[in-house]
């Protein structure tokens, strides 16, 4: 029964999803322009760990790619208090965890996607190595942090009541974490202050462990990433589970 | 035996009273209204009755369960039509029943067979694969109840079912409603404020009004209560048409030339007067019903229509308006 909503509500998701062409085109369509303009802008100034600054930023765009689709997969819930059918998922004989669980394996189902579709580009255009071990693992980080990102978005689409906050959350959280994450310079040698935001920054240890699986180059070991972030997977998910069995 | 059993039900918002120790009881297959000006408390019942809201005082049971400790029981022997529109516009009819009929956990082939009767009751049948943005406000409210049936509920709340639709999908979704008591034998809540629906859907009506219940009872006790129908009649002589019908009317007025019988049933009465009246010379005579809207006149002192328009409901037409087209 539980398994069978959480099931359902998944499958929402990708039916929506591929039905929103223009919303993944958009999402992907970002990802390209930082790698072909950013990228390409800077290939011929910078050279970052005796690799070139394209190779360097690919991992960080494809964690990207995942937060921003998975952030918005959460918040999509507002939308869904918008149109009046989230009042038609709350009223079933379903707990509210399993409503939880089913749009957040949704959310992170679609941005994965995504996530891939990135990732088999910049392997394709060998701005990465390819390695079977390495996507496998990269595979396993993607998962991690889209479940975390879902989650954060699904708590804070809790709180809100409409979606006109959805720019206040770009600009102040997701830009920020984005940025802040290493995907475009070296995290080592930065300022303290800085550093101390760097290293809340879920994001942080997604990118450094997708570049230690890709690229073989990282500031942190892998298994310290991992856990990391596992850790901040976990109490995202403790904490969207909380707040979103407060919605009414 | 009652489905719904309400017992001094109260819900208080931030101390304001929304619903003030009301109680009632429906009973199975019964088509019960609660009828009211906006701000009345009619939602705020059904969405207490529906669980999804909890009351500040609870005893109230509906299909047998307790509103408080037995919400999931509920939720699997109700349906409900909200107000708003609550359907996913980027899926196609059948998706939405589809997702409706996985959620309360019905098996593959109940679902396949169960969302094509829904969809044939609703005459939708046509439009089953298009995408529900394509949908008129009608469509909508049709495919609404329809979803509201999908799991075989023994009560069906509909709030509001026919707010911001014209005249005609009005009667359609009257229509509807009527044949849901017939076939499924399905007990139906469902709130308004247009008196004629009350009257031509309700076997029960419960009148409120600022969070109260302020007469319940059949539509015809109800316009009763008010002391019978009127009988209007013109003549020359007023007097003497007035002392020979005295013995006809409960109560008897003259104004003008116009003399006015209240009268317990006018279509039995007409013939008699006609009958009294013999060679006096009449001009013209005319028969009045009550309506509800004079009942709720009689217990609050105004009419239903005259409420103004509140902030939230005039939010709630303009969304109506857009997101119904």
């Amino acid at each position: 029964m539980t398994f069978q909503a959480i099931y359902t509500l998944w499958l929402r998701e990708l039916k929506r999803f591929w039905r929103a062409k223009s919303r993944i085109v958009g999402i992907l369509a970002q990802s390209f322009f930082f790698l072909a303009i950013v990228g390409f802008g800077l290939n011929n100034i910078v050279e970052i760990s005796g690799t070139s600054y394209t190779t360097f930023m690919a991992p960080g765009i494809v964690c990207m790619t995942i937060m921003f689709s998975s952030i918005f997969a959460g918040v999509s819930v507002l939308w869904d208090k918008q149109f009046g059918f989230l009042k038609e998922i709350l009223v079933a004989p379903v707990s509210r965890l399993s409503i939880m669980l089913g749009k957040a394996l949704g959310g992170a189902t679609t941005s994965i996607l995504q996530g891939l579709l990135v990732l088999f580009v910049v392997t394709a255009f060998g701005m990465v190595p390819f390695s079977i071990f390495g996507l496998t693992i990269a595979l396993v980080i993607m998962v991690i942090t889209s479940v975390t990102f879902v989650s954060m978005g699904l708590a804070i689409a809790s709180k809100m009541d409409d979606p006109h906050g959805f720019q206040l959350i770009m600009n102040f959280l997701v830009m920020p974490m984005f940025m802040l994450s290493g995907a475009f310079f070296p995290i080592e040698n930065l300022p303290a202050p800085l550093m101390f935001f760097v290293s809340i920054d879920p994001l942080t240890y997604a990118v450094d462990g997708m570049r230690s699986v890709l690229l073989g180059v990282s500031t942190y070991p892998l298994a310290l990433s991992l856990g990391v972030l596992s850790v901040f997977c976990l109490t995202m998910l403790a904490i969207g589970a909380c707040f979103f069995n407060r919605i009414t | 035996m009652a489905i719904i059993d309400v017992r001094k039900l109260r819900k208080e918002f931030n101390g304001l009273v929304a619903v003030d120790d009301i109680s009632f009881s429906v009973g199975k297959g019964e088509i019960f209204g609660l009828l009211g000006p906006n701000g009345a408390g009619k939602t705020t019942i059904i969405s207490v009755l529906a669980t999804i809201l909890k009351p500040t005082e609870c005893e109230a049971k509906v299909c047998g369960y307790d509103v408080c400790s037995e919400p999931y029981d509920i939720r699997g022997c109700i349906g409900i039509v909200f107000q708003d529109p609550s359907l996913d516009e980027k899926l196609t009819a059948r998706e939405n029943l589809d997702f409706h009929a996985r959620m309360y956990g019905m098996s593959s082939k109940k679902r396949e067979d169960k969302i094509e009767e829904v969809l044939e009751m609703v005459s939708l049948q046509d439009r089953a694969d298009s995408l529900v943005e394509t949908f008129s406000g009608g469509m909508r409210r049709r495919l609404e109840i329809a979803r509201g049936l999908m799991h075989y509920p023994k009560v069906l709340f509909l709030d509001e079912p026919t707010l911001g639709l014209d005249p005609q999908t009005r009667h359609v979704i009257w229509k509807y409603i009527v044949e849901l008591k017939k076939k499924y034998g399905v007990t139906v809540i469902l709130t308004t404020h247009y008196m004629e629906e009350a009257d031509k859907l309700c076997d029960r009506i419960a009148i409120m009004d600022n969070g109260k219940i302020i007469a319940l009872d059949t539509p015809e006790e109800l316009k009763n209560s008010l002391g019978g129908d009127l009988i209007v009649l013109k003549g020359k002589d007023v007097q003497k048409l007035k002392s020979k019908l005295k013995k006809f009317a409960t109560k008897i007025r003259e104004f003008n030339s116009s003399l006015s019988l209240s009268v317990k049933d006018a279509e039995k009465s007409l013939p008699k007067i006609m009958r009294a009246v013999g060679g006096d010379k009449i001009d013209s005579i005319k028969m009045q019903k009550p309506t509800l809207d004079d009942v709720f006149l009689h217990y609050t002192g105004r009419r239903i229509r005259e409420e103004k328009a509140d902030k939230m409901s005039k939010f709630r037409a303009r969304r109506m308006a857009r997101m119904r087209r």
